[in-house]
């Protein structure tokens, strides 16, 4: 299931994706949930040299992962996660997915659980443009980057990028690293306050580890 | 696998000498070479019929085993001489295809138990001089892997680039990966399960008493006496077949449709078409396969429980594995159903181990690893090449 905003030609590297691999130590036992077609555990087996798995829903993802010589079971997040040991993984990658999640705050805590660090990349609910729509239009937000209606969006848990933060210190989660992101994919160069992101940034890429 | 064509009736005589003396290769095993059974019994002598198909590289690092199925045999790509047909997965395996013979070097063999030239219960017993019949020692799928693995130590072979199989052709794979971790370098169990459930042992259990109750079976002693218990394993294999295909996939064959007639006949020949296909499966069946070795084998399939021989713990089996694994299942498969796979799927991930899992959407029922799944086979050759990368043998072309 692809729940990214398509930004890239095709063969294009997205930009998330290059902010992630960046996070990656080389040679990492890498858990890549929501895999789509494989292209960021190629890009981190390519560029990383991670020992890379991978879980994603539709079969037709899981295809062409597996044709691509990739490790990707086909799998939920919401059930099959409950399967690994603890601190299975170096890294445990969730890429816009968190919020298709029917238990996300369970989830995370999974995360936490089986990687000894966790990247998850959202969008932000509270991105300028979605808040205007709300206020004047009146209207859920249909943007770019978020192209569903209400009724058929499988985004059922949004949440902004404070609304993020608040539920990582709930878990006892770090946050050693965040990235505010436009919605191409591109970094936001500038050190701002939560606020500000909270308004500009339309995704954030995070990494977090369980504090001990 | 499904016949279409009728065949020529064949002697026994043919019958048993491919039991005693295969038209395939044959690995030998002498007295002092026992193989050591789960029942405790030193097996011996005892033998191994085996095909091979491609070349074996100079480091011994490309060769693949194929485990079959129930009623399969050591033909996988080649023609069984009994039946004169072409072998039962050229779909998957030869020149070019997903398990490319221009490649690999493959190996199939008849599984201990079986009729084709494997010790089984045809082959004659030394210290007696007649076929074991009910005499030889009740065989598990770990004995048949064993079996295997001293063929390949035989062929001077230390480890395997990969093992692949469906159905009890898939538990061999697993077992393979459990007893055998590192000379299994990658694990393909297809339509298969990590145990024989409740359910599927019933239905072997009907049709080893459908042999049972055929009064030539004689109590097993059938060779000796001359005659054959042919009535009892086509039921068998007429009822096994129903559990092979979907709902769906029988309805689109056969639907309600009469064979050869206009009406109903209110009698109880064969007046729809299922009927007929059913005891023409059965019938064709019967000049194949030995009906002992039907029990001998069935039980195997129902004894076979990875987890027990793990204090109860499936990832136990697979604890440390390096292997990489490939297990996939097919939607409408009732007999073998996608839950199994997953059970494995889920000790695998437990256990930390490299797996990838396709459940693959088909409505042709458990058969359909048998069958031309265009989507089965792109899974395979891209898990294989995956596989060639990371073993360092040069990758066949990828149809990506």
């Amino acid at each position: 299931m692809n729940l990214a905003p398509r930004q890239n030609r095709p063969g294009e590297t997205r930009g998330d994706h290059k902010v992630v691999a960046s996070l990656v130590p080389d040679g990492a036992r890498v858990l890549d949930i929501g895999s789509e077609d494989g292209a960021l555990l190629d890009l981190l087996a390519r560029d990383r040299q991670v020992d890379g798995r991978g879980i994603e829903l539709s079969q037709e993802g899981v295809n062409r992962c597996v044709a691509r010589g990739l490790s990707v079971i086909q799998g939920d997040a919401d059930t099959d996660l409950s399967d690994y040991p603890d601190e299975a993984f170096d890294v445990v990658i969730l890429s816009q997915t968190l919020q298709a999640t029917r238990a996300p705050k369970q989830v995370m805590s999974e995360l936490l659980r089986i990687g000894k660090q966790v990247i998850v990349s959202i969008p932000n609910f509270a991105h300028w443009r979605n808040r205007a729509q709300v206020l004047f239009r009146g209207r859920m937000p249909v943007t770019k980057y978020l192209p569903y209606e209400w009724y058929d969006t499988p985004n059922i848990h949004f949440c902004s990028l404070r609304d993020f933060v608040d539920l990582c210190n709930e878990l006892d989660a770090e946050v050693e690293k965040a990235v505010a992101l436009s919605g191409r994919g591109n970094k936001i160069p500038v050190n701002a306050p939560w606020w500000v992101w909270n308004i500009v940034a339309e995704q954030a890429v995070f990494l977090l580890k369980r504090q001990d | 696998m499904s016949a279409d064509t009728t065949n020529e009736p064949i002697s026994s005589e043919l019958k048993s000498s491919e039991a005693e003396t295969p038209s395939s290769k044959l690995a030998k095993f002498s007295a002092a070479e026992p193989l050591e059974l789960d029942s405790g019994v030193k097996l011996a002598p005892w033998q191994i019929a085996y095909e091979t198909y491609g070349e074996l590289n100079n480091d011994k690092s490309n060769a693949i085993m194929v485990c079959h199925a129930l009623t399969g045999d050591q033909y996988v790509a080649s023609t069984n001489p009994i039946t004169g047909k072409q072998g039962w997965w050229t779909l998957m395996v030869g020149p070019g295809k997903p398990i490319d013979t221009n490649h690999y070097f493959v190996i199939c063999a008849n599984v201990l138990g079986g009729c084709l030239g494997t010790t089984g219960p045809a082959t004659v017993d030394p210290d007696t001089g007649k076929a074991y019949a009910l005499n030889l020692p009740v065989v598990t799928i770990r004995d048949m892997v064993r079996s295997q693995a001293r063929l390949i130590e035989h062929l001077g072979i230390d480890t395997l680039f990969a093992v692949i199989g469906g159905s009890m052709g898939g538990m061999q794979v697993l077992q393979w990966a459990a007893s055998y971790p590192e000379k299994v370098f990658a694990a393909i169990p297809i339509a298969a399960a990590a145990r024989h459930t409740s359910q599927n042992i019933a239905f072997h259990e009907v049709g080893r008493q459908a042999i049972m109750a055929d009064p030539n079976w004689c109590s097993g002693n059938y060779i000796e006496d001359g005659v054959r218990p042919t009535k009892g394993l086509a039921i068998a294999r007429m009822a096994a077949h129903v559990t092979y295909m979907s709902d769906e996939s029988l309805h689109q064959k056969f639907g309600r449709n009469l064979q050869d007639r206009e009406n109903l006949t209110f009698g109880f020949d064969a007046d729809f078409q299922i009927e007929s296909y059913l005891r023409h499966q059965g019938m064709t069946f019967v000049d194949r396969f030995d009906a002992n070795s039907y029990l001998y084998v069935t039980r195997a399939m129902d004894y076979f429980d990875l987890a027990e021989e793990f204090g109860g713990s499936l990832p136990n089996a697979f604890r440390d594995t390096k292997t990489r694994f490939c297990v996939m299942s097919f939607t409408s498969d009732w007999l073998f159903p996608t839950s199994e796979s997953r059970q494995v799927v889920r000790a695998l991930n437990a256990a930390a181990a490299n797996v990838s899992f396709v459940e693959i959407d088909s409505d042709r029922g458990h058969d359909a690893f048998l069958l031309d799944v265009p989507e089965m086979f792109d899974t395979i050759r891209g898990f294989m090449t995956g596989a060639a990368n990371a073993r360092g043998l040069p990758s066949p072309g990828a149809k990506v």
